[in-house]
């Protein structure tokens, strides 16, 4: 794609530099002249938003690892020493946990968003894997993160998980007795947790490059889902997207703010203030609230090998979307079944996310069993065949045209 | 196919030679790498055997020792949880496995297993559930008076650790009558 002007160094210094390092150019065609489609709306802003979360998680998380201490006697204490004694630490801690929170509402909003207007589609899939990739480094990071506090959650949550891994047939023990560096969770676990919660959102940032260098290849999709044509269909990034995520994102923070000085505790667990007991297990244990359709997942499975395969799956899944969906048409906008099927499956996965939070008897056990059920049909089942049978509506003939068509058109 | 495939020249023999080792010595490199996660020599040290007293536990009563940073429990079982466990047609149990194949003989009163759940690691709670054993509040797996798993999640039936009588009421944890003394 070309773009709407090319950078020109104004001072003797910049064309030095640009002789030598072409960096001002390469931010300049990126994010100045880049071209983005003229109708997209405010679901493209969570991109911008998710870099920006990024960004404050590691700023926050670096100066917590200033006053935290790593061990198994003293990570409790040192995180209320956080809350109490260090200048401000209650609030660096309360934006770090609500923080990872708010990243998952993001990404959540995100992933839909792409679902619904079918940004996985040719030529998008290495964009969309690389997002699922990093989707599943974030759960990691999130899950180490929880165990750092040293509380009865982060002890019995990093007993849980570590765990899935013994379902594996033959070497399941000794793969989790290798993850834990011990006979149980203790403190060589937390330790190296530690290490891997430090490391792996450099990690992330890394892949975020390849996402946003993907994204930058194939161009954004728009909520036509057709491809711009002509100069007329784009606008430059800056000042329009530039302005509009700006404006999304204070509008975020606002959300953000009130979670943190209002009601920071409000998406923990009460649990996690108690310090970690190896010999009690809590009554009620359940994961962050951005596992729990996940978590509900596992259970619904009575066998424990099928329960573990049955929770990866749900996440792998995803990175054969670009192939399990077989309709020519990207955006829900033109597909009048899928678009209704969208919204079954955004309330399948609400309905596992509830579910994850009840006890595992009865009824709940049921109905987990139905919607698990039905999220693997949706991806095995719904998709591929609404492909062939689905009559789509007529699709603009370019993104100028949809939206400066008079009224009455294709809306 | 072209006559390229001369004599082999001292650059090929370099080829090889340098591939060869270069692989050897990363495969080398990454044994310590991985071996450095595993349970390292004080954690090994410290899970020496235990002893304990079975004299003060009362019948019925079901204590909790560690062992290897692991809850073990040992039940004290009354008359009625052993017949409990031997009513019960073993063979159709979810990990078919007879009561008497989980005690030592001539003790089989003395029930001592791994309390850890066998689904995902949680500790069970004792005396509850409806087979007179343990409930796990995680996952809600249910075990009976001999440790067996009856209803839930769970594979398999609590594990036994190693142990032996060293006397008629004192037993050591951590190994068996195969371990030498």
């Amino acid at each position: 794609m070309s773009g709407h002007s090319a950078y020109q160094p104004q001072s003797a210094f910049m064309k030095w530099l640009e002789s030598r390092l072409p960096i001002a150019g390469l931010v300049h065609s990126s994010f100045v002249a880049y071209p983005t489609p003229r109708n997209l709306n405010y679901w493209w802003t969570f991109g911008g938003i998710l870099s920006f979360l990024l960004v404050a998680q590691i700023v926050t998380g670096i100066i917590l690892v200033m006053h935290y201490t790593p061990h198994a006697d003293m990570a409790f204490d040192s995180v209320e020493h956080i809350m109490r004694d260090v200048n401000y630490g209650w609030l660096i801690r309360y934006l770090h946990a609500n923080g990872a929170s708010m990243f998952f509402v993001a990404v959540y909003i995100h992933m839909f968003r792409g679902l619904y207007y079918g940004s996985y589609k040719a030529p998008r899939e290495v964009l969309w894997i690389l997002g699922v990739i990093l989707y599943l480094l974030m759960m990691a990071t999130g899950f180490l993160g929880y165990t750092l506090p040293w509380g009865q959650m982060s002890f019995w949550g990093a007993t849980v998980i570590t765990n899935f891994f013994s379902a594996i047939p033959g070497v399941g023990e000794a793969i989790v007795t290798w993850l834990w560096g011990g006979y149980a969770v203790g403190n060589p676990t937390l330790q190296r947790f530690f290490s891997l919660h430090y490391l792996l959102p450099f990690v992330i940032a890394g892949v975020v490059v390849l996402h946003v260098w993907a994204l930058h290849v194939v161009g954004q999709n728009n909520p036509t889902g057709v491809e711009p044509k002509t100069p007329k269909d784009t606008v430059a990034f800056t000042p329009y997207a530039t302005v509009k995520d700006g404006f999304m994102m204070v509008c975020f923070c606002l959300v953000f703010a009130w979670f943190v000085f209002y009601v920071p505790n409000y998406l923990g667990h009460a649990d996690n203030y108690i310090p970690a007991n190896p010999a009690v297990t809590p009554a009620h244990i359940v994961p962050e609230w951005y596992y729990l359709p996940f978590y509900a997942i596992l259970r619904a499975i009575p066998n424990k090998l099928m329960g573990v395969l049955a929770l990866f799956g749900s996440i792998g899944i995803l990175a054969f979307l670009p192939w399990l969906d077989t309709s020519k048409v990207r955006s829900a906008r033109y597909r009048p079944l899928y678009r209704q099927f969208f919204w079954i499956f955004v309330a399948v996965c609400l309905g596992l996310g509830w579910l994850g939070a009840k006890p595992a008897e009865g009824g709940y056990v049921t109905a987990a069993r139905i919607l698990t059920f039905y999220y693997f049909a949706h991806f095995l089942i719904i998709l591929p065949v609404l492909g062939f049978v689905e009559r789509t509506k007529p699709l603009p003939n370019s993104i100028s045209e949809s939206i400066l068509a008079p009224s009455g058109a294709t809306k | 196919m072209t006559a390229t495939s001369a004599e082999p020249t001292r650059r090929d023999f370099l080829y090889i030679a340098t591939g060869a080792v270069g692989a050897i010595g990363a495969a080398a490199t990454l044994v310590p790498l991985v071996a450095q996660m595993n349970p390292d020599a004080s954690t090994i040290a410290a899970g020496a055997p235990i002893e304990v007293d079975l004299g003060p536990v009362a019948e019925g009563q079901i204590i909790k020792v560690f062992w290897r940073s692991k809850p073990i429990f040992i039940f004290h079982r009354a008359k009625k949880d052993i017949d409990a466990a031997r009513t019960v047609d073993w063979h159709t149990l979810p990990d078919p496995e007879a009561d008497d194949a989980r005690v030592k003989k001539g003790h089989d009163q003395w029930l001592v297993v791994i309390g850890i759940c066998t689904h995902l690691g949680c500790i069970p709670l004792a005396h509850q559930g409806n087979y007179d054993g343990w409930f796990c509040p995680c996952h809600g797996s249910q075990y009976d008076s001999s440790g067996r798993i009856r209803q839930g999640p769970a594979p398999k039936n609590l594990y036994l650790p190693p142990y032996k009588f060293v006397a008629d009421s004192k037993i050591r944890i951590g190994e068996d009558e195969t371990s030498k003394a």
